[in-house]
């Protein structure tokens, strides 16, 4: 793969990307996604967790475990329809 | 396995890294981090990245300019990008009974020569047109407040440290402190190896009672779940950002563009919970579109959850524990100790190598509990 393959493509983190921040010690997922930014954008790690994690084990020499933790919302949804989650309390 | 250092601080967090470059900086050597997680994994990775030093305290405007300025300097000093961005801060006053706090708040904060003033709702909404001004009647506003990107703050810390001979070791939690007598003189880990050191300094955050409780100092404070989340990306319009200490709503715009932000939530589960609610949405959603509805059509794209180390007088634990000398405390900041990091880091090294700040670790000692010296601070967020 060249250098400019794309990792995650939400947030533009490319493969050199993620072998620099395995070379500086990053060696799980966590830790790799907190430092490239990768699955941090509109698809939130739907599309590439499965990709990076595969490199950061091969780079690594180290199993990965654990998939990054899934965050809520499981699609981006308007704060307009959140602010009515709470109707009828007395909030 | 055994070994002897000099210094152990249990937990990596910023506050620990902080205290451990330095002491390092100092001249300290044999100096050992652990963290029984990964870099960020706690509050300092999870936190909204707001520095400022607007606060009702004499004590913490003092130690929040001097952060502030520290913040300023960090991407030079520590040649990493945080993402620093001074948009200001904007505090809403609802009622009189606020902008008479606040107007309180604002002379002492230029006592200290910050530029903060008190503002009306026109002029606010010439800083952030989309604001609903009838829902304020003034407001505070200090262009020099900002905020970061909280995860490169704390890898800067941690590889200043590591080039001054600092070791750090993610995954090593403690499971025992050493003690001799009621002297604490070193840490167990959970693979069992000893670690002896001089002093051990507890900087875990909301975990910080848990380790004391190992030689059965119980501390006043305890853990309560804080809630954030995060929008798609917008093009930078929001200036600074914007708080409300009456339900604790505060939001700002990223450098990477989001709307990240919190508020308030008395009923949350007790003990460490990073699980995220559906009630915490509904409640930060409808506050944030209420003072600006146009962000009503903005999408969140995720939320997570981190532990605030909430003490009763809202104000840190910090210095030696009395009844575990050896035992140091540098926790208890009520989600505010990512931008005191910066500060308390440069203060801890001063009080431990050179016996300065007497006065604020006299102040800020757990000892005021026992002797009933409780203090206050009104401008807490979340």
């Amino acid at each position: 793969m060249a250098d400019k393959t794309f990792v995650c493509r939400c947030e533009d983190v490319t493969k050199h990307d993620v072998e620099e921040a395995v070379s500086l010690g990053h060696r799980d997922l966590e830790s790799v996604k907190r430092y490239t930014g990768l699955g941090t954008g509109l698809c939130q790690g739907k599309q590439c967790v499965a990709l990076s994690a595969r490199l950061v084990s091969e780079l690594s020499g180290q199993r990965v475990r654990l998939p990054i933790t899934p965050r809520p919302l499981l699609h981006p949804t308007k704060l307009a329809h959140l602010a009515r989650l709470l109707d009828g309390d007395d909030e | 396995m055994s070994e002897r250092v000099d210094t152990v601080i249990i937990g990596g967090g910023i506050m620990g890294l902080a205290i451990a470059w330095n002491l390092a900086k100092l001249g300290q050597e044999r100096i050992v981090v652990l963290e029984k997680s990964y870099l960020t994994s706690g509050a300092s990775g999870r936190n909204g990245g707001g520095v400022r030093a607007q606060w009702s305290s004499d004590v913490n405007v003092r130690l929040m300019k001097r952060s502030l300025a520290l913040c300023g300097e960090f991407a030079t000093e520590m040649r990493i990008n945080v993402w620093f961005r001074r948009g200001g801060y904007l505090f809403l006053a609802r009622d009189e009974a606020r902008v008479k706090s606040l107007s309180k708040a604002v002379d002492i904060q230029r006592e200290h020569g910050l530029a903060t003033r008190m503002i009306e709702p026109s002029e606010a909404k010439q800083l952030v047109p989309e604001l609903d001004s009838s829902r304020f009647v003034a407001a505070s506003f200090n262009g020099d407040d900002g905020v970061v990107f909280p995860w490169p703050f704390v890898w800067g810390y941690a590889r200043a440290a590591q080039k001054l001979g600092v070791v750090i070791r993610t995954h090593t939690a403690v499971s025992a402190l050493v003690t001799e007598g009621a002297r604490v003189r070193g840490v167990v880990t959970e693979s069992g190896e000893t670690i002896h050191a001089e002093r051990v300094l507890v900087c875990a955050g909301a975990w910080s009672p848990e380790i004391t409780r190992m030689v059965g100092v119980e501390l006043p404070s305890h853990p309560h779940r804080h809630e954030i989340c995060s929008t798609e990306p917008l093009k930078p319009f929001l200036g600074p950002l914007i708080g409300d200490l009456s339900d604790g709503l505060y939001f700002s715009q990223s450098a990477r563009g989001e709307i990240v932000g919190g508020i308030s939530n008395e009923q949350v589960p007790p003990g460490i919970d990073q699980r995220s609610s559906a009630r915490f949405l509904g409640l930060y959603a409808g506050a944030l579109t209420r003072v600006m509805p146009i962000l009503g059509e903005v999408k969140v794209l995720r939320q997570w959850a981190g532990c605030y180390d909430l003490t009763p007088d809202k104000s840190p634990l910090i210095g030696e524990v009395d009844e575990a000398p050896g035992l140091y405390l540098a926790s208890g900041f009520v989600g505010h100790g990512f931008m005191m990091a910066p500060v308390m880091g440069e203060l801890y090294a001063k009080y431990l190598v050179r016996g300065e700040e007497g006065e604020l670790f006299d102040r800020w000692n757990l000892r005021r509990y026992r002797e009933g010296r409780m203090l206050d601070e009104s401008m807490i967020l979340g």
